[in-house]
């Protein structure tokens, strides 16, 4: 089917889906290469993971902000819910299912489907609006979430799972274990995310998007962008389309947010708040909304460029920012664009078809 | 041109670094920018002059400190972790702030590179690690003492407790005081909660005090939302005794503070800068001269985490070329048998969990400066 669909495309658009999977994989060999032979620095090896996440957040928000043309500004909500249950179900299966890997995998879907289930209800009011309305709802939606999981307390006794809101009233049995704590959200996860599970949540995430995109619901995703109006009139159900790019992309940001998580030894909601969403939206902005390659590129270098900024000590962030603005300026200026475009064999091609 | 400049720089900064090569490699993560680099700078301020002291001595142990920056985010705390590592850290000064460290905490453990950390006061930073360990109070441990020095000084009977919801430093402290409070005869009258976002306004937490006759009200968070409780207490003509943690200290060297609505606050913290030994004297009188304020606790836990590490690693007769796991074998022998006397206390020994055990002191604000209570 996959195969198929693809070939129907036009070659410009066949060769781009190729050419992103294809240096996705190219860079996880280098970079697995690098990891195992000692090559790399203990700084990048611990990015590994987080990059990951951070690619797979960027294609997820870039399926809502550039091919179903919304602005979501609540992005890293979807990313708690999947952190949390995610952690919170691997603590659960940590006896039951001993062998990590498998646990990692399970977890992210569990994780996946409680984000779609959020991204569901909360698309029910949200899509219902549009414009600078509907990102003004997603980003108070984003900010819910994150004082949810502040009062939110999960143990597990022997009794079974209890959880309470506001204060911890789960008055576990001898030998519980409270899970989630409210704003200190979880400690002692186990590290059980590993790059190449990150580099499968990356391709899934990036064939889940490109086979939806280049499929009937994607041409109506951006059928319903570019002109609302013509595409009500042929009939075309716009709040189901909506809602499916919504629910799949928050599916996608809640696996990642697992991945994350069982990344770091604790997680709080805190992590999760307004900025995390702004920087995703930053790497889909950056990258070129619709185009899953830039989001991926601009994940990872935005991810690494304050690290590798650290020898700059104080003038770390100020640099970082200007570094962003020359960058979001240059991306945007067309002679330079036309200069790239020069240098690009593929698109000279793609300009003569 | 620039070339040549550039290769000097870096001959000259080899030469420095070979010249100091029998100096321990001494790193830690600290917010040094964003909301919570107050303490992250006075925390790094504080180790510095310590480092700078240490090296100026005719002793063995040399260090060399590198600080980075983590803005109290546990992402980027394990980040900076990890840049230390690449530059050959030795021994560890955690993170100064406790979910940072909690993070690195981790990572420090499955390394075996030792760690002592200024003042993150989670407990979950030191558990189930045998080479984490804290200069600071653990956060429980500080609602108990505060509840019995409340009940012990007969300072109140009548306590309301305002605590931030969002915040494990706070919730910790508020979850034992709670507990403690009501064993000693104390009633706790109300108990209110703000969170991120909405910690401009207190009228609602300070009424419900005020109207169920708090004497006392206890502040188990930061100094910047209990600024503006006491501009708030004061706007409405409510004037009970304040009872702060360490958190509060700082209070007084916060910009645009006025600090006449602090006046009467009781803080209790390990540090007291007016102590009248030689050693706070000396070093209050140092950070003086070089930043202009006083210091607060962060700066001296710091500054006891190097001479805490200078006398362990004495002892322990290491050496600078040693590997990061045998320092850290060393040291955990060392730290579980010691008594160190520092500018945070005397007679201070730790547990086998990392827990640090010393005696905390009662302070009050009186004329704009800190004075001890007892």
């Amino acid at each position: 089917m996959t195969m198929r669909r693809l070939i129907n495309l036009k070659r410009v658009e066949a060769r781009r889906i190729y050419l992103t999977y294809f240096i996705v994989i190219l860079a996880y060999i280098i970079c697995q290469t690098m990891s195992s032979t000692k090559f790399l620095s203990s700084t990048m090896r611990g990015m590994l993971v987080p990059i990951c996440a951070y690619m797979v957040m960027a294609v997820s928000l870039n399926l809502v902000v550039g091919i179903s043309g919304e602005l979501s500004l609540g992005h890293a909500g979807f990313m708690s819910v999947g952190a949390f249950s995610g952690v919170a179900s691997a603590i659960l299966m940590q006896n039951l299912i001993p062998f990590a890997p498998v646990r990692l995998a399970l977890a992210m879907i569990i994780a996946a489907i409680f984000a779609a289930v959020a991204g569901f209800l909360i698309g029910i009011p949200v899509l219902r609006l549009k414009g600078d309305y509907l990102a003004i709802v997603t980003l108070a939606f984003g900010e819910i979430i994150k004082s949810l999981l502040n009062n939110f307390y999960l143990g597990v006794d022997s009794g079974g799972i209890h959880f309470s809101m506001l204060s911890d009233t789960t008055r576990l049995l001898p030998g519980g274990k409270l899970i989630i704590r409210g704003p200190m959200g979880i400690s002692g996860i186990q590290k059980i995310s590993t790059f190449p599970a990150g580099f499968i949540l990356v391709m899934i995430a990036l064939m889940v998007v490109f086979n939806l995109v280049n499929s009937r619901s994607g041409r109506a995703f951006m059928a319903i962008r570019d002109d609302r109006i013509a595409a009500e009139s042929i009939g075309l159900d716009i709040t189901k389309y909506k809602m499916m790019a919504f629910v799949t992309s928050a599916a996608l940001a809640g696996a990642a947010g697992a991945l994350f998580a069982m990344n770091y030894s604790t997680i709080v909601a805190n992590k999760f708040d307004f900025n995390t969403s702004i920087l995703i939206l930053v790497f889909v902005v950056l990258g070129g909304q619709g185009n899953m390659l830039g989001s991926i590129i601009a994940a990872a270098a935005l991810t690494i460029l304050p690290e590798k900024l650290r020898e700059f000590s104080d003038y770390r962030m100020l640099l970082y920012a200007i570094i962003l603005i020359i960058t979001m300026l240059g991306t945007n200026n067309s002679e330079i664009r036309s200069f790239f475009a020069k240098l690009n064999p593929f698109k000279r091609k793609e300009e003569a078809e | 041109m620039t070339k040549k400049i550039l290769t000097c720089t870096l001959l000259i900064l080899a030469m420095a670094s070979s010249a100091f090569g029998a100096a321990f490699k001494l790193g830690g993560t600290a917010p040094l920018t964003g909301g919570a680099a107050i303490y992250g700078m006075a925390a790094m301020r504080g180790a510095q002059i310590a480092v700078d002291e240490i090296n100026a001595m005719n002793i063995d142990v040399k260090f060399e400190l590198n600080y980075q920056d983590d803005t109290h985010d546990a992402e980027k705390a394990v980040n900076a972790y990890n840049a230390l590592k690449d530059w050959g850290m030795q021994i560890s000064l955690g993170s100064v702030t406790s979910k940072p460290c909690e993070a690195t905490a981790a990572e420090n453990f499955a390394d075996r590179i030792f760690a002592l950390t200024p003042s993150a006061s989670a407990r979950a930073v030191t558990e189930g690690k045998d080479n984490v360990f804290q200069m600071c109070f653990v956060d429980p441990n500080q609602g108990s003492a505060s509840a019995q020095y409340i009940a012990n000084k007969n300072l109140a009977k009548k306590v309301a407790v305002i605590w931030k919801n969002d915040d494990v430093y706070s919730k910790g402290i508020r979850d034992t005081f709670i507990e403690t409070a009501p064993k000693l005869g104390l009633e706790i009258v109300s108990e209110t909660t703000f969170a991120d976002g909405n910690d401009n306004d207190f009228s609602v937490q300070l009424t419900d005090a005020q109207k169920n006759g708090a004497e006392l009200v206890f502040l188990p968070m930061y100094y910047q939302p209990a600024s503006l409780i006491f501009a708030q207490a004061k706007s409405m003509g409510y004037a009970p005794k304040w009872f702060g943690v360490d958190g509060m200290d700082g209070i007084l060297t916060m910009e645009g503070f006025d600090k006449s609505l602090a006046e009467g606050v009781i803080l209790l913290t390990p540090f007291n800068a007016d102590a009248n030994d030689e050693m706070t004297k000396k070093f209050v009188a140092e950070y003086q001269k070089r930043h202009g304020e006083i210091p607060n606790q962060f700066a001296a836990d710091g500054y006891d985490c190097v001479y805490a590490y200078c006398q362990a690693l004495t002892q322990a007769k290491a050496k600078a070329d040693m590997d990061a796991e045998e320092i850290c074998k060393l040291m955990i022998e060392q730290f579980t048998t010691m008594k160190f006397n520092g500018v945070t206390g005397s007679n201070v020994t730790w547990a086998k969990n990392g827990e640090v055990s010393k005696d905390p002191k009662g302070m009050i604000i009186k004329n704009g400066a800190y004075v001890g209570l007892d």
